[in-house]
């Protein structure tokens, strides 16, 4: 027999357990990806109920439905354009009065809505009655009671699902606006029911209140069609704001006539919660509990993972040997194993730290503290043009600016998002670090430890000026509004934070993986092809990366460029070898300087007249600022889903790399200082 | 008492929303997440900085900048 298949939305509020729900409805058998044009993540999964496939699509959270942001305008253009069978909708048992306000909004969408009264266990046990029977009557929407966490009550949801899909045409149910505002909706949807397009398209008397919601997205739809002149001299004629007030105010009220005769009690007391935030968004506590929480969240991310990258790392220079060798074809030997085995080592080597630091941000987030942390480094981060959520990226990259790019995803706001990303590699990683070990552990002697602090200090200092100076330029205006719930403490799952994990992780290899893998290979070919006229084997040991291979030939063309900043050919070559990995700089001048991997030669060769403090300076501070690793284009391109972005970060910090060594070289020789 | 605005208000207080003033889509947004004309509302905490403020609204924990809480006008309730 032909299965019968359905698709069903899942809507609700943020914190609501709906991932959990998710989770639980599909297990292992999902897949995420973007939604189509935005970098929104979408999740869907699939599970077979009976003789019924079911598709499920998991829509962002959201309180509203309005165009507030850019995750209720994808839930919503979802629901009304590809019109699931079914939207399941997750509320809180906890805190239905302001849960309820999204069905009032999922009504008027005019899709069929079944709704999943999560951790009705919670309420219960402090002493909530809620009557499901009654919920169903008034709000003519099924509701069916599940724990999600326990898995309890999925087989129920499912079958209620399957039966209201069956259903035929159902009953529209929506919110009564009272008669002057129901007035203004009879106007417009005669107006806007002309209009054949936006008819056939969307519900009417959905068009029509979100126009006197004074909802931007819908009025832009407007403004195209052939009913604009008429819609807008309805709605000149009115005081928008007294409509926008009203109706929030009357879907409210709408849920406050309900509640009292389905919910007994149902009333907001001194909690576990309230007894917790009393001292970790205390005065006097909130900021050492939220220093103590980051410390040990970057401990987790950052040392544990050590011990792991180093078995990556040997793991795949191992590998990269034997291929070589394996193979009889020296070049064939030397591609695979140089190029594209140290290529996908490259894209391995950071799994340990973006598995990690995902498994902390969903302990973070799933246990409620992640919204205390943004509150209590909100007006910090808003200084700075951005808000408390950037926080946590920022400081994830003083470890790696791969995993912290990728952490950004808890940022609402898109432009507060895009310019946490775009400043994010100005954080010094701790890839840069072997770099100033070695140049200021060469010239500065005693003051290396000085030195090396001013280095990450004065990343600091451009990160914040740059996200100001991207605030007032090409990212224009004001950090988001700050209008953020602080949601009850929960137990976070191992299951939920394990598949948070492990989606990111595979995010990671495929989207990044890709970009980062080519780049390594391109660079290893340029160090691997002779130079016109070197009579030398493709790849053979003495050319690669030096002087005699194209990298060689690319580093005299770009020497014109650096001379200003002090730097000859050699620094060029070993700058462009830092693209793949910024500690790759010091072991690319060991080969040039014919060094190879012992440092302190390199150290002596190079204070011997080869650098000088100030160029030492220069090239640290070059370092810090210019195109950020490879790695960290590929994420910053998977983030913004732009190479326009991604492409400005790269211009942008080398740009700021350049003036700044320019400077120091400069103004250092001009003063007479490190000659 | 009479009316101000949720920014002035102490910690501990309790007050009733009167009206949302400003305009755009962060108005609408206060009042989707429930600080609608009528509700009542408690001032719990201000961030260990100063701001944001959180407050108890529809029985839940919403918090506001000190900006944001400027377009709200209430009228305190004794306590």
């Amino acid at each position: 027999m032909e299965k019968k298949k359905i698709t069903i939305a899942l809507a609700g509020n943020p914190n609501v357990g709906k991932t959990t729900l998710f989770n639980a409805i599909t297990g292992a058998r999902q897949h995420v990806g973007n939604w189509p044009g935005v970098t929104v993540e979408k999740k869907t999964g699939k599970r077979t109920y009976k003789d019924t496939e079911v598709e499920v699509v998991d829509l962002p959270g959201t309180y509203s439905l309005t165009a507030y942001s850019l995750d209720e305008v994808v839930a919503r253009d979802y629901v009304v354009e590809e019109k699931p069978d079914v939207v399941v909708q997750i509320v809180d048992a906890t805190n239905l009065e302001r849960n309820l306000y999204l069905t009032t909004q999922l009504m008027e969408l005019g899709s069929k809505v079944v709704i999943a009264l999560n951790m009705w266990d919670l309420a219960e046990s402090r002493g909530d009655k809620i009557d499901t029977r009654k919920m169903e009557d008034f709000l003519e929407i099924p509701v069916v009671k599940t724990v999600a966490n326990r898995a309890e009550g999925i087989d129920a949801l499912l079958e209620e699902v399957v039966r209201e899909a069956d259903k035929g045409e159902h009953h529209e149910h929506e919110v009564s606006y009272g008669d002057d505002i129901e007035k203004k909706i009879i106007e417009l949807e005669k107006i806007v029911g002309k209009d054949s397009a936006l008819s056939g398209k969307y519900p009417v008397r959905w068009l029509s209140v979100k126009l006197l919601d004074g909802d931007e997205n819908i009025l832009e739809k407007i403004e195209g069609s052939s009913v604009a002149t008429q819609v807008n001299s309805v709605l000149s004629a009115i005081k928008k704001e007294d409509y926008e007030a009203a109706m929030a105010e009357k879907r409210y009220e709408t849920i406050n006539t309900v509640l009292p005769q389905v919910c007994v009690k149902c009333v907001k007391e001194v909690t576990f919660s309230d007894m917790i935030d009393r001292v970790v968004t205390n005065k006097y506590l909130g900021i050492p509990v939220f220093l103590a929480m980051m410390w040990a969240a970057f401990e987790v991310t950052f040392t544990v993972a050590t011990p792991l990258m180093e078995f990556v790392d040997m793991f795949f220079g191992w590998l990269a040997g034997v291929v070589a060798q394996s193979i009889t074809n020296p070049v064939l030997g030397s591609l695979l194993g140089d190029g594209i085995v140290a290529g996908v080592g490259a894209v391995m080597i950071f799994l340990p730290n973006i598995l990690l630091l995902f498994l902390m941000i969903s302990l973070l987030e799933d246990s409620g503290y992640m919204a205390r942390a943004a509150f209590v480094m909100d007006k910090l981060m808003y200084k700075i043009g951005l808000n408390g959520r950037s926080f946590i990226p920022l400081l994830m990259g003083f470890g790696c600016n791969v995993p912290a790019i990728m952490a950004t995803r808890t940022i609402e706001d898109e432009k507060d998002r895009l310019v946490t990303i775009l400043v994010n590699p100005f954080i010094s990683c701790g890839a840069r670090l072997p770099v100033y070990l070695m140049l200021a552990g060469a010239f500065f002697g005693r003051q290396a430890g000085t030195v090396i602090f001013g280095i990450y200090i004065l990343g600091i200092i451009v990160a914040i000026l740059s996200a100001k100076l991207i605030r007032g330029t090409v990212v224009k205006g004001k950090p988001s509004p700050f209008i953020m719930e602080l949601p009850p403490y929960r137990l976070p799952t191992l299951k939920a934070s394990a598949i948070h994990m492990w989606e990111k992780g595979s995010i990671y290899l495929k989207k990044a993986g890709t970009i980062i893998l080519a780049g390594v290979v391109f660079v290893w070919l340029l160090s691997a092809i002779p130079a016109p006229g070197v009579d030398a084997a493709f790849a053979s040991e003495e050319i690669l990366g030096t002087e005699d291979s194209l990298v060689g030939v690319l580093g005299h063309i770009i020497e014109p460029l650096v001379a200003p900043l002090g730097f000859d050919w050699k620094v060029a070559v070993a700058l462009v070898f830092g693209f793949i990995a910024k500690e790759i700089v010091i072991g690319s001048m060991g080969v040039l300087y014919g060094t190879g991997e012992d440092e302190d030669a390199l150290a002596e060769i190079l204070t011997a007249g080869s650098m000088t403090p100030l160029t030492a300076l220069g090239l640290m501070v070059f370092t810090l600022l210019y195109a950020p690793c490879i790695a960290c284009v590929g994420v910053v391109k998977k983030e913004t889903g732009s190479w326009k972005w991604t492409l400005f970060m790269v211009a942008y910090g080398t740009t700021l790399a350049w003036i700044a060594a320019f400077l120091i070289f400069r103004i250092g020789t001009a003063i007479g200082w490190g000659l | 008492m009479s009316e101000t605005t949720l920014n002035l208000l102490e910690p501990g207080s309790k007050a009733k929303v009167i009206q949302i003033t400003g305009r755009g889509s962060a108005r609408r947004r206060i009042l989707d997440m429930g600080m609608v004309p009528g509700a009542e509302i408690e001032v719990i905490r201000k961030a260990p900085m100063g701001d944001p403020l959180e407050f108890l609204v529809k029985g839940y924990n919403l918090s506001l900048r000190k900006a944001e809480a400027e377009l709200i006008v209430v009228q305190p309730l004794g306590v």
